[in-house]
């Protein structure tokens, strides 16, 4: 692990100095399109989201539930490409807000490990969050994303052994995504008890950040979750004000009022 | 397993402990799957360990699947073939296809773990049909994910599923065909496994699935060994299988990959042929990704995009292969040639016609490619030679599609 300050650990260091939690908002690239995502991600970041989580789309989202599976297909049937998602980073980084890339493991295999490290530090992203890649088999990504200055944020779960969530924690810069559920992406009415006691464990194992994803829908969700992580973590919810709303101007007036509702909930931490 | 073995090449145990031939396999999950991984892995290892195990597995293969399936001398085939073809015929076990085998041992193996309830994937509705089987068989519930396209050309083994007692889930994302149905039971999967075994139709995906499949498949090829040496009085020239995700392939190629003087050769659903980009050959015609937890051959864009794959034989439409059969490519140990829609039903016609036996669409690939490659091995060898091809599956499930192929249905 590196002793290096990320761009993010320098967000996570102020908000802790704060009191309040990391919003971090999700979105694919090139959903509804290239242009129509860049202008989503800006008015989230306009509304209190503190960190753009980029979706590289992938034709076989096995972590993802049906509203990022629908956005993805979208994005894809759009004609989005890897360097789209490159150049869409690189826009909203230059608002100032960190942007973290998730992704599925062969879009980055597919364009060379080293090759999308290099691309990715110089549109300004910060790093990578990978759903389906263990640190088992990342041996080309550690080497990569130490040789570009990127974080790695590997996941655990509330399944993962206690040599695990050490294992995997190691391997990860930045910081740690939790999944608070044993399942997919996508809101749910009620956040999850696993994912206190799955955070608790993490801090035993590590000092880096945790996030928490998989369910947070509302503010009161995220001011749930923000009284025990660092990093609230939500997509499905800010996805669907796209999808539910097909006037552009009245999809992003819903998204920016989700967006301002979470960030409320993140600075009002259930303590 | 054989006696003269000397290709010191070849390790002894294959994959290495973290389900890995070569540069292939692995495990490219989320970790909430890893634990469940685990579990399976330990279980699948005590499993081929135990005695007790293994004779139930064995008993139920022979009093319920009724194996060791026969090798048939197709006499007739073989004269028009150039080559003495011995048919491995896993078409005549309980539910018409060497599958059986896979969910036979998986089955036992979800007991031993004790879970109860099973999830599967099916295309053609082979598998999911095979898997609700033996979930009956076990008393175990059964959830089969199927892609909405293939429960509609499908509709009689969707029927069938549902009277063994199954849940048919159409599954409509995406291709809404068997790569999506696989991604719904993975996501069923990683909800709900505590209680849940995965039961995986072929042999790809994460660690240990490949493994675990082949040594429940790999009877056939021990039997077709044994029954050659027996019929023959010595080993094949040649095995050969077709290969979608490659069970029934890995499970003929095993018992032979320590004799060096068996070519081993698997034949893909070439589909409309290669060069059209219309087809469902992942080695001949696609490149390494990873797909479906696992690092193989893929058919995808240049963006890492997973393409869809066509082919007339729904049983082999999948857009990538079973790690091992990547390495055995890798290795040179196994051949692989695409085999087009045209060249399978002229194979699978001509068994129909010489031997009165109605072959799978799948399995009509492997005697179309041993039709191919027999006058080759003959010059090469100076005789005849003897060629045993897995006859996998029967082709009952087939006859609307062949039907229609052939322009042999009377019009309503």
């Amino acid at each position: 692990m590196s002793e290096r300050t990320s761009r993010i650990g320098v967000a996570f260091d102020k908000a802790r100095a704060d009191g309040r939690a990391l919003l971090v908002g999700c979105m694919p690239a090139g959903f509804p399109t290239v242009e129509g995502s860049i202008a989503a991600m800006k008015a989230m970041v306009a509304a209190g989201v503190d960190v753009i989580e980029v979706e590289i789309p992938y034709s076989d989202p096995v972590m993802d539930g049906p509203v990022i599976q629908r956005a993805s297909d979208i994005a894809l049937a759009g004609g989005v490409r890897t360097r789209d998602t490159l150049r869409i980073i690189e826009a909203v980084a230059a608002t100032g807000a960190p942007v973290v890339t998730m992704t599925y493991w062969n879009p980055i295999e597919r364009y060379g490990v080293d090759a999308f490290a290099r691309d990715l530090a110089a549109a300004g992203g910060t790093g990578l969050i990978t759903p389906d890649l263990i640190p088992e088999e990342a041996g080309e990504w550690l080497a990569a994303s130490d040789a570009h200055g990127l974080d790695r944020t590997f996941l655990v779960a509330p399944s993962s052994t206690d040599e695990r969530l050490a294992m995997t924690a190691a391997h990860c810069r930045g910081f740690v995504y939790a999944t608070a559920i044993m399942g997919v992406t996508g809101a749910r009415s009620q956040t999850s008890q696993a994912a206190p006691v799955l955070v608790s464990r993490v801090r035993e194992v590590t000092d880096l950040p945790v996030g928490v994803g998989l369910g947070v829908g509302t503010g009161a969700q995220a001011a749930t979750v923000a009284g025990y992580a660092d990093a609230v973590i939500v997509g499905s919810a800010l996805i669907r004000c796209l999808l539910d709303t097909p006037d552009e101007a009245e999809a992003l007036t819903a998204l920016r009022t989700l967006s301002a509702e979470l960030s409320d909930g993140v600075r009002h931490p259930d303590r | 397993m054989s006696a003269d073995a000397t290709n010191t090449e070849v390790p002894a145990q294959f994959p290495d402990a973290a389900g890995h031939f070569g540069t292939f396999g692995g495990r490219f999950v989320p970790e909430a799957l890893v634990a469940a991984l685990d579990e399976l892995a330990l279980a699948h290892q005590a499993a081929m360990a135990d005695e007790t195990f293994r004779a139930e597995f064995a008993g139920l293969l022979r009093d319920y699947a009724g194996t060791p399936s026969l090798l048939y001398e197709a006499r007739r085939f073989s004269a028009r073939a150039g080559a003495r073809v011995l048919l491995k015929r896993e078409d005549l076990n309980h539910t018409g296809a060497h599958k059986v085998r896979n969910v036979l041992g998986q089955a036992l193996l979800t007991r031993r773990m004790g879970k109860r309830r099973v999830i599967a994937e099916t295309g053609a509705g082979q598998h999911g049909v095979a898997t609700a089987t033996a979930a009956a068989l076990f008393d175990l519930e059964c959830v089969v994910y199927m892609g909405q396209v293939d429960t509609e050309r499908q509709a009689l083994n969707v029927a069938r599923m549902r009277m063994l007692g199954a849940t048919v889930v159409p599954v409509t994302t995406g291709s809404r065909t068997l790569k999506d149905a696989m991604n719904e039971a993975m996501r069923d999967w990683v909800a709900n496994v505590d209680e849940t075994h995965y039961l995986i139709g072929t042999a790809a995906g994460p660690h240990p699935f490949p493994a675990l499949v082949r040594d429940f498949v790999r009877g056939i090829g021990e039997e077709a060994r044994a029954q050659c040496l027996d019929l023959t009085g010595a080993l094949p020239d040649a095995v050969t299988a077709c290969v979608g995700g490659g069970s029934n392939a890995l499970g003929i190629f095993h018992a032979f990959t320590d004799d060096p003087q068996v070519r081993l050769y698997g034949f893909e659903a070439g589909g409309d042929g290669v060069n059209t980009g219309r087809h469902a050959a992942s080695i001949t015609g696609g490149s390494t990704g990873v797909l479906h937890g696992t690092r193989t051959f893929v058919l995808q864009d240049a963006d890492g995009q997973t393409q869809e794959s066509h082919s007339i034989s729904a049983g082999l439409d999948y857009p990538g292969v079973g790690p091992e059969h990547a390495w055995l490519h890798d290795t040179g140990r196994a051949t692989y040639q695409p085999v087009t829609d045209d060249e399978a039903m002229a194979a699978f016609e001509l068994l129909c016609r010489t031997e009165g036996i109605i072959p799978a669409i799948e399995s009509a690939h492997a005697l179309a490619g041993t039709l191919a490659i027999a006058p080759k091995l003959a010059a090469e060898l100076g005789r005849q030679p003897t060629i045993v091809v897995n006859l996998s599956g029967r082709g009952d499930k087939d006859v609307h599609t062949a039907g229609e192929y052939f322009g042999i249905l009377d019009k309503e």
